[in-house]
């Protein structure tokens, strides 16, 4: 079965997506339905496109002049590479951590505060609740509930991702982007962020770029494999790791080549 | 490799290795007895000055070398106001030079940009003192000054600093050429320190829906504040200390006046004026007693910064 058939609630429509780094084509004709509310996991070897895909998504690279995309992604329907999109909605709808923590120089209250100000007016109550919903949600709270005027800066790095999840999630997006989220991170902290991916998804779509395929295989519902540019597979994941379809995402998976 | 050569070797590795030890702690230290030796020298030297005048050299106006009295207060007041007037204008223009030279300006431009605005660094303080005086001083008289004073000299409170005669040289001329002078060094400082934010924090913040602004000002700033206080400080010093290019424009006037646009003296100013022409010991150690306080404001000058960092970052957290 074909993953479009299993996919009944798509959140995001890739059609005939091309991503340009100047003249260098990046990404090559991508088609891909992403669910609504499950975690779907890009893999593929170093420079295979996959952040780049990613990036995508929140129009992130639009920061740098000579990169450019063509083709469509459609979140419910609407085209998030139209020039009339704005990008601050863009970004409200779809929040996005990266492969290192990013914690702001500020407190723990303000880091997860200043993304809710760039969009909503709330009391003093309101953003006080707003704070502890989104630590909660990132099993954050319980930590760091007495010394959220402290820096972000010096928590542990597990504590600071999860500071940076909760931070994204603040702003109530539908859409979660994570890039290789716990590369930096060691093996416990890894597992507790792994664990937190497996809750958000109740409340949030989740797109994850990872380069450790164990990781895809037990957070994923859904992978893409990628290499050079090109989409080369896309299914369900026990399908993708168990029986893939296609000789090149049996090579990679088994760790004969990447 | 027989026995007793490698002790020898051994030998000379660590004899090398204490000569080398010692060294570097020289150099170091010696850098401790410099200051030492020139503080002693400005104390001993105002000695004279301070037993004549006491704590009443502040906050006298009086400098009257015919009856040989002395009082530092006018000197101390314009090298101050100078110098605020300086970081007034430096700041705000080197952080728009900077952002625009990090965040905004196409790659392209980035370089000959930089270079130029080092190259403003390397100019010679005569330069600027000469060209104060011929150029910027009768443009400055004949067009900014008659308005300062029609417009801002009306206002209540600040209008009594901004009127007075358009005479070209003064104390707003002398903040403004030390301005030049010193936005190169605070914007350079501050270009190199927002170069060395990470990519992936600003993208972070740009991940959340801010805009350029919000991501300069709520976090490459906070990021990097104490670079950019060192480099605000590094111009500052530089504007107590400069004496060619405020001489040349200031006007060397031994009086107090309320107003930016009359003529006044800094500390630097007066002493390259008078050293030659000191006579008598009193004289002379007043002078240096003006240097003394010069060092003295420098000193307090960088403490408070450093205080005042220090404050911050405990407003942050860190300390807690």
């Amino acid at each position: 079965m074909t993953a479009e058939a299993i996919i009944t609630t798509p959140k995001l429509i890739v059609r005939d997506l091309n991503f340009f780094y100047g003249d260098y084509r990046a990404l090559k004709d991508i088609n891909l339905t992403i669910p609504e509310k499950m975690v779907t996991a890009f893999i593929g070897p170093s420079g295979c496109g996959k952040s780049t895909l990613l990036r995508t998504f929140n129009r992130m690279y639009q920061l740098y002049p000579k990169q450019s995309a063509t083709g469509e992604v459609l979140l419910d329907g609407q085209n998030l590479l139209d020039k009339k999109q704005d990008l601050n909605t863009l970004r409200a709808k779809i929040g996005m951590v990266f492969q290192k923590p990013t914690p702001f120089p500020m407190s723990i209250y303000d880091n997860i505060a200043f993304g809710v100000k760039l969009y909503e007016k709330l009391n003093r109550n309101e953003m006080d609740e707003r704070v502890e919903w989104a630590l909660k949600k990132a099993a954050l709270w319980g930590e760091v509930k007495d010394k959220l005027k402290q820096s972000g800066t010096g928590l542990s790095g597990g504590q600071q991702q999860r500071l940076c999840i909760a931070r994204a999630i603040a702003v109530k997006p539908q859409v979660l982007l994570l890039d290789e989220p716990t590369s930096a991170l060691d093996p416990i902290s890894t597992a507790h962020i792994e664990k937190l991916i497996d809750e958000l998804k109740k409340d949030f779509t989740i797109v994850i770029v990872t380069h450790n395929m164990q990781q895809a295989a037990r957070i994923s519902d859904f992978t893409a494999y990628m290499y050079l540019g090109d989409l080369i597979e896309f299914g369900d994941t026990s399908s993708v790791f168990t029986n893939p379809k296609r000789a090149e995402t049996e090579d990679y998976i088994t760790g004969r080549f990447g | 490799m027989p026995n007793f050569l490698r002790e020898s070797l051994h030998k000379r590795q660590t004899v090398l290795d204490s000569v080398f030890r010692n060294l570097t702690r020289f150099a170091a230290f010696s850098v401790l007895g410099l200051l030492a030796a020139i503080i002693a020298s400005l104390v001993v030297g105002s000695m004279p000055a301070i037993h004549a005048f006491g704590f009443g050299f502040i906050t006298s106006p009086e400098w009257d070398p015919v009856n040989d009295q002395y009082g530092a207060l006018i000197p101390i007041v314009g090298t101050l106001i100078t110098s605020g007037i300086a970081l007034l204008i430096a700041i705000p223009v080197s952080l728009g030079i900077a952002i625009f030279l990090t965040q905004l300006a196409p790659q392209w431009m980035r370089r000959p940009l930089g270079i130029a605005v080092e190259l403003l660094a390397g100019i010679p303080s005569i330069i600027y003192g000469m060209w104060g005086l011929f150029v910027f001083a009768p443009l400055f008289a004949d067009h900014v000054e008659p308005w300062l004073n029609d417009h801002i000299g009306t206002w209540p409170l600040i209008g009594p600093f901004f009127s007075g005669p358009p005479m070209g040289i003064g104390m707003l001329t002398a903040g403004i050429i030390l301005a030049i002078m010193i936005i190169p060094f605070i914007a350079s400082v501050m270009r190199d320190v927002f170069d060395v934010v990470p990519t992936m924090l600003k993208e972070s913040a740009y991940g959340l829906g801010a805009t350029t602004w919000e991501v300069m000002m709520k976090v490459v700033l906070p990021y990097t504040k104490i670079g950019v206080v060192g480099g605000i400080m590094l111009g500052l010093g530089r504007a107590l200390g400069e004496t060619m290019a405020v001489t040349f424009v200031i006007g060397n006037a031994h009086e107090l006046n309320q107003s930016l646009l009359m003529p006044g003296n800094s500390i630097s100013s007066a002493l390259a004026n008078e050293f030659a022409e000191a006579v008598g010991e009193l004289y002379t150690s007043s002078l240096i007693e003006l240097g003394l306080i010069l060092f003295f404001i420098t000193f307090v000058v960088l403490s408070l910064a450093r205080l005042m960092l220090h404050k911050l970052q405990q407003r942050e957290g860190h300390g807690a």
